[in-house]
């Protein structure tokens, strides 16, 4: 013991120096480090883990046979009220974690100790349509990234909190807003925006990293003479919607950012936007450089159902039925789960993994058959459907998608003509749920309520293992009430969630096994992070206002 | 809710205030109070129903279809966070509130009247004009043929195995109390249906399910204990669809007489 203890210090006295100059090296977070996110598994670098999007960590310190030996280790709570959506990124033991509305922390990830806040008040006239939401911040070389309310993107110091520069993405008077994180690559700092019910017309914006000077526009829309533009008649692309607020995944060997976008507006009243409303519930593929349309691949054409394809792009690169592909797999809210090809947006697979009878199958090409319900007869999936923007994992081991999927739940759709009127907010009629009992509470977009009244018969919560091979289900895990909540997969086959009830469930990847569970009260709504300090493993996941954080007993 | 049910709830509550004694003076005032705010014939049922469109364009997708979706706001029946009268509602709604979780909205005053009807209505456009008898006659229904309290609890009186009614005038429309009398099976909300459970001791419990989750589920027992029951532990578990007891067979005036009683259960102050 004395002789370790001798080595241990004499190693530590000629690595000192060598070490400081590493430390003070790795203090910052250059753009190749983000590249390779995988290869520094004690880190979570970016708003899904890595550029991929898999959420799937090389860390297997936590296994199924030490599971019950997780003990909390730190608290930290929400000093704002409302669904905490935030994704926490860990930098070399600093975690980087926002707050409603638009507040940035800087957390010790060992002990739950703020270094330093700040606060970004949004302007009073911003405008949301499903709270004040923020998902996270991006971070790059010395610098950290907010996009806010107010549709400003913010650049602070990592280091002291510091405002660096602060740019802005849209008109707030127009109701544009930012809730996603930001997404980095190479020298640029990507959002889209938020404002699908206010008749905005989306986009995805480039910012020069050093300066916040916009280096490209995309609109989700086509303007004039842009092809697509002929899916939309008269002026209705002008306020067609087609938000972008989910961050969007990056293949570095095509140079291609995939994004994915909203519900064209007005909502629910799809007949008075005719056409396929290109981009809308699509995924759009752009150029990184300079944000050029590559492809686009669109799962819902006009939509009345607010079917947003605001889901995490998950990339893989597998051998796909006998073939190396580059793949995106896609579990969207019109209940159909897809298998893209990547290069070039081919449609590979789609199967229904919920009931669906708005439509009555995919063609060859992956278009919808429509089968629009008779008014008054409920559709589905409902309303926030089939799943939605919750960030889905995929395993390279197990080779299984992995999401929260919403079963047994309708919505009756009402279509109504509306007419736009800047800032407000253009919706083209209403929706109820489908509901065992007339007057029973009904779903909403969060929990109200410790009390679960509108109980399973208005729908609930299957955690589906998905087979990107068949597009078939491999095994699924039901929940008593729905879930919005996120995966994260690991290298030791363990899955890890959570769902409205407050539960924290661990199970095993493979088989769907329950290994877990602990109930920490508030609903979870976001998806868990796992990281490393000084050998040990923790999971972070935020149940209600409390973002809770879990390592193992005696590490 | 349309004007002339108003004007019933209205003539309701002020019968209430003539007749009752004490505490119930108290509560019909306080009735006659809220009723005359709703029913003095400011909001006409075109403004109700201009409410319902405004309410479903601006308000519907965060407060949801029935207005109870966000925490400690229930819309339809009255719960708000700050807001008492129609004027607090008209300053949160223009204002926003809760640090800007709800924006200000920029209505104008005939679409801001529209949607604190609709809201003050009960988010009932339509109205139905249910009949209200006497409470009195009402009350002697609840406690004797109708056997009501034998399983219900008002005031402090009574079993608790079926929900407590004292304040159950507030909390449902005229409209609600008429159907849970008529069609129980409409109006039994799915988390309080009746329950039957094994466990694995081979202990058989019935009660009203209280609450439920992917683990567990809580009950109130027949025995009026509070049970929280771990689902792995259950050999049975056995949902009834139907409430325990039928459609009621009284005679339609009986039926007014006893929605008239259950509207002056409007809690303690």
């Amino acid at each position: 013991m004395r002789k370790y203890h001798f080595l241990k210090s004499v190693l530590s006295l000629l690595l000192v120096t060598g070490l400081l100059a590493i430390q003070a090296a790795r203090a910052q977070v250059p753009y190749e480090r983000i590249l390779n996110a995988s290869s520094e598994p004690q880190n979570w670098l970016t708003y899904n883990g890595g550029y991929m999007s898999q959420r799937h960590s090389q860390l297997d310190q936590i296994t199924r046979e030490n599971v019950g030996d997780l003990e909390l280790r730190w608290m930290l709570p929400n000093q704002v009220f409302g669904a905490w959506q935030s994704n926490p990124i860990v930098v070399d033991g600093i975690m980087y974690v926002t707050e409603r509305p638009n507040s940035v922390m800087a957390v010790d990830a060992v002990t739950g100790r703020v270094f330093w806040k700040y606060r970004h008040i949004p302007a009073e006239n911003a405008r949301v349509c499903c709270g004040a939401n923020n998902r996270g911040v991006a971070v790059l070389d010395d610098r950290v990234f907010m996009g806010t309310l107010d549709a400003r993107l913010v650049a602070l110091d990592r280091i002291n909190g510091q405002v660096l520069w602060d740019v802005e993405v849209g008109d707030v008077n127009l109701a544009y807003s930012v809730t996603m994180a930001p997404l980095v690559v190479k020298d640029k700092v990507m959002v889209g925006v938020g404002g699908g019910e206010f008749g905005i017309r989306g986009y995805v914006a480039a910012f020069d990293a050093a300066t916040g000077e916009e280096a490209w526009k995309t609109y989700t829309i086509p303007g004039p003479g842009e092809p697509g533009h002929d899916s939309w008649e008269g002026d209705d692309w002008e306020h067609g919607g087609a938000p972008v607020w989910i961050t969007g995944s990056f293949d570095p060997e095509l140079n291609l950012t995939y994004w994915g976008v909203g519900n064209p507006g007005p909502d629910w009243n799809a007949g008075q936007r005719p056409g396929d409303n290109l981009y809308s519930d699509s995924v759009i593929a752009l150029n990184a450089d300079t944000g050029e349309l590559d492809w686009y691949f669109q799962f819902t054409p006009n939509d009345g159902y607010d079917y947003d394809s605001v889901q995490v792009p998950v990339l893989a690169d597998m051998e796909w039925r006998g073939e190396a592909r580059k793949v995106m797999m896609w579990a969207n809210r019109n209940g159909y789960f897809y298998v893209l090809d990547r290069t070039d947006g081919e449609f590979l697979v789609g199967e229904p993994y919920v009931r669906v009878n708005w439509s009555s199958g995919l063609d060859e090409n992956g278009r919808p058959i429509p089968t629009p319900q008779p008014e008054g007869m409920p559709t589905y999936p409902g309303n926030q459907g089939g799943t939605n923007w919750y960030p889905p994992s995929y395993s390279p081991r197990t080779g299984l998608f992995y999401f929260s999927a919403w079963e047994d739940y309708a919505t009756i759709y009402r279509a109504e003509e509306a007419e736009y009127e800047p800032g407000r907010a253009f919706l083209g009629g209403g929706f109820s749920v489908l509901a065992p009992v007339q007057g029973a509470p009904t779903i909403g977009i969060g929990r109200t309520n410790p009390i679960n009244n509108w109980t399973d018969e208005v729908g609930h919560a299957s955690l589906k293992a998905m087979d990107p091979q068949t597009g078939e289900e491999a095994w699924e895990f039901e929940q008593f009430d729905v879930s919005d909540s996120g995966m994260l997969t690991t290298a030791s086959d363990l899955l890890i969630t959570g769902g409205r009830e407050g539960y924290f469930h661990i199970l095993d990847a493979r088989t769907g096994e329950l290994l877990y569970y602990k109930n920490l009260g508030g609903q979870i709504v976001m998806a868990p992070v796992t990281y490393m300090v000084d050998g040990t493993q923790y999971v972070s996941i935020i149940s209600g206002n409390t973002l809770a954080t879990f390592a193992l007993r005696g590490q | 809710m349309n004007s002339e049910l108003l004007r019933r709830f209205f003539r309701t509550d002020f019968r209430t205030f003539c007749q009752g004694t004490g505490l119930l003076i108290l509560i019909g005032l306080h009735g006659l109070v809220s009723a005359q705010e709703l029913g003095d014939h400011q909001y006409t049922s075109a403004a109700i129903e201009a409410g319902s469109r405004v309410y479903t364009s601006q308000c519907a997708l965060c407060h949801g279809p029935t207005g109870d979706t966000v925490d400690g706001i229930n819309l339809r029946r009255g719960i708000f966070r700050t807001a008492s009268s129609d004027e607090d509602l008209r300053t949160v709604i223009s204002r926003g509130a809760a640090e800007g979780q709800m924006p200000a909205f920029s209505l104008s005053q005939t679409e801001l009247d529209g949607v604190i009807a609709y809201i003050r209505a009960g988010f009932d456009p339509e109205g139905v004009a249910v009949r209200i008898g006497d409470p009195a006659r009402g009350q002697v229904l609840f406690s004797g043929r109708g056997q009501c309290a034998d399983c219900h609890r008002v005031n402090g009186v009574g079993p608790r195995t079926a929900p407590d009614l004292s304040e159950i005038g507030a909390l449902r429309t005229p409209a609600a109390l008429q159907r849970t009398l008529l069609e129980p099976e409409s109006a039994l909300l799915p988390i309080n249906r009746p329950i039957r459970i094994v466990t694995r001791d081979e202990e058989v419990i019935t009660g009203r399910r209280l609450n439920e989750d992917t683990y567990t589920v809580q009950i109130l027992d027949s025995q009026e204990r509070l049970r929280s029951l771990i689902k792995a532990d259950l050999v049975r578990y056995e949902i009834s669809s139907t409430p325990t007891h039928e459609p009621t067979t009284f005679s339609s005036d009986e039926v007014a007489d006893l929605i008239g009683y259950l509207l002056t259960l409007r809690g303690l102050q």
